[in-house]
């Protein structure tokens, strides 16, 4: 192989690009939320006072609690419906399952502004308020049928006998569901609730339709703050990207530290 | 067990009126004059007639325009990329994938709004080409930066779904074109290529999808004057309050992405067809 060295090196560079493509805009607005000044392009000194600004903040803080409290009580929510709804879908007929299935893949396959607008359209027709409680509705209504498609692959290779002979061996059907099926299903569970979070904690688009009287969450407070050059933003953003690096690394290396374990433990 | 068939009910009855009953709702508005009253519609085509003017034709094939050659990009950018991961060693495709998908993690109307400071003037990016001696540019503002902010939300989606199919390639096949006597170019087109097109098939509705519907990325690089199909929509419900034109507009939206799903889907199924590369056929 005679271009070996040279096609290693091309792949690397390559590599350091793509990379740098997705790296240099995160890591330039972190650095920025360290700058002295105002500027997101020159750099005049080190400072802490975009964090200040942003705990002194209270709009910002009322977004950080409101994006939270919604992406927890609506993943608790979703997890519920959703896995219910999937034991349930599991073991209906067949007309009901393709029925049911295709209007739970509306929300997923339609452009996101469709559904929030449905909503908005909703919520107007029935006359209510947009605000809070609006809002974490939406966020229970998109999110389920992610739980839904996550629990139910783990229902179809669930072997229906233990359950029934949960059943036989005088559980009531609720036990069963409890102490058999779920704990049966819950790596399924887990990762559908994991999407329910991320994704309610990551929406703008519905929450920007279905949202009002000044509820916003960080999103769309973002939205609306960055008409104008805002280094609180860019402070907000940093804490938001660390966060979110800490408990992937946690989430990724996890694993792979068990299995080290492991194969240490077999040796 | 049957017995729990009976849990569906009450989703069923969640999704009637959180799902069904909403996109009636958009039907309904799209097919009535506004200011109308629950009791007394009055049915009208006039909110997809008053879509046929030039203006507004023009911003759907401009939204169409951006999409494809965004998706176009990813795939130029995206295919490459997958292959070479798909080919490392499994230790560092396990790192680049998660290298990969950790920015997709972050919310993206600040991946977005990180690149203004990049791209504004004196920012880093002209910063860079002053420095290498090339004039100064006007970056903010442009088709070229709402293009750049889609391809970097988009890409990575394009890039997985590539990488997943090429992952879980028989590399045996590889081998028996070797073998047979094709060189590597030949064994890429005629072998690699054809079995991984469910991978880009499956990219492109990733991302052609959120490229035409997206109004933030554009309001945020392309200024408060850019328009896409996404910010018409916007404008009417919460700038305009035209909600019935509005939901027209949407309409019109969701029928063209559905029609050019169904088309690649089409393409998808030819193609699979001619070359076999579902698994089983292949023999």
């Amino acid at each position: 192989m005679v271009g070996a060295k040279s096609h290693k090196v091309l792949i690397f560079v390559l590599m350091a690009l793509i990379l740098t493509f997705f790296y240099l805009p995160i890591l330039s607005l972190m650095v920025f939320s360290f700058n002295d000044s105002r500027s997101l392009t020159s750099w005049s000194g080190f400072s802490l006072q975009w964090y200040e600004a942003l705990f002194k903040n209270r709009e910002m803080m009322m977004a950080i609690t409101t994006t939270l409290s919604i992406a927890l009580m609506s993943t608790f929510v979703a997890t519920i419906l959703g896995t219910l709804a999937a034991i349930g879908v599991s073991k209906s007929k067949r007309l009901v399952k393709e029925i049911v299935l295709s209007v739970n893949n509306f929300p997923i396959l339609n452009p996101e502004i469709v559904t929030a607008i449905g909503l908005m359209l909703l919520y107007s027709s029935l006359n209510i308020q947009k605000g809070y409680m609006t809002m974490l509705l939406a966020h229970i209504i998109f999110s389920t049928p992610y739980v839904i498609l996550s629990v139910l692959p783990k229902l179809r290779r669930l072997d229906p006998d233990i359950a029934e002979a949960a059943l036989d061996l005088g559980a009531t059907p609720l036990e069963a569901l409890w102490k058999v099926i779920v704990p049966m299903i819950l790596p399924g569970i887990i990762s559908g609730a994991l999407i329910a979070f991320t994704m309610s904690f990551d929406d703008f688009v519905i929450s920007y339709f279905v949202s009002g009287n000044g509820v916003k969450n960080i999103s769309i407070l973002v939205y609306t703050m960055s008409k104008r050059i805002n280094p609180t933003i860019n402070a907000l953003s940093t804490i938001l990207v660390v966060i979110i690096t800490v408990v992937l690394l946690i989430v990724n290396l996890y694993p792979m530290l068990n299995k080290k374990k492991e194969l240490k433990e077999a040796e | 067990m049957k017995g729990y068939a009976s849990l569906v009910k009450p989703y069923i009855l969640w999704m009637s009126l959180f799902i069904v009953v909403p996109m009636l709702l958009i039907v309904l508005y799209a097919f009535t004059t506004s200011g109308n009253e629950l009791i007394s519609f009055r049915f009208t085509l006039d909110n997809f007639f008053r879509f046929f003017d030039p203006v507004f034709i023009k911003v759907l094939l401009k939204s169409l325009e951006v999409a494809l050659i965004t998706t176009l990009l990813c795939i130029i950018i995206g295919y490459p990329i997958a292959y070479i991961i798909a080919n490392a060693s499994e230790k560092s495709q396990t790192l680049l994938i998660l290298l990969i998908t950790l920015p997709m993690w972050i919310n993206m109307l600040v991946r977005t709004y990180a690149w203004i400071s990049i791209l504004s003037d004196g920012g880093l990016l002209n910063s860079l080409l002053g420095f290498i001696g090339l004039p100064q540019m006007k970056l903010m503002y442009t088709d070229f930066a709402v293009m750049l902010g889609m391809v970097y939300n988009f890409l990575p989606f394009m890039i997985i779904s590539i990488y997943t199919v090429l992952a879980k390639l028989d590399k045996a096949l590889i081998h028996a074109s070797h073998d047979l006597g094709a060189n590597p170019l030949q064994t890429f087109l005629r072998v690699v290529l054809p079995l991984s097109l469910p991978g880009v098939i499956s990219g492109i509705t990733l991302v052609f999808l959120p490229a035409v519907s997206t109004f933030v990325i554009p309001k945020f690089l392309g200024g408060g004057q850019y328009m896409l199909i996404g910010n018409l929509i916007e404008n009417q419900f919460i700038t305009v309050g035209e909600w019935n034109f509005g939901s027209a507009i949407s309409l019109i939206m969701a029928f063209i992405i559905m029609a050019s799903m169904m088309m690649t889907r089409k393409m998808d199924r030819d193609a699979s067809e001619n070359t076999g590369s579902e698994g089983g056929k292949l023999w």
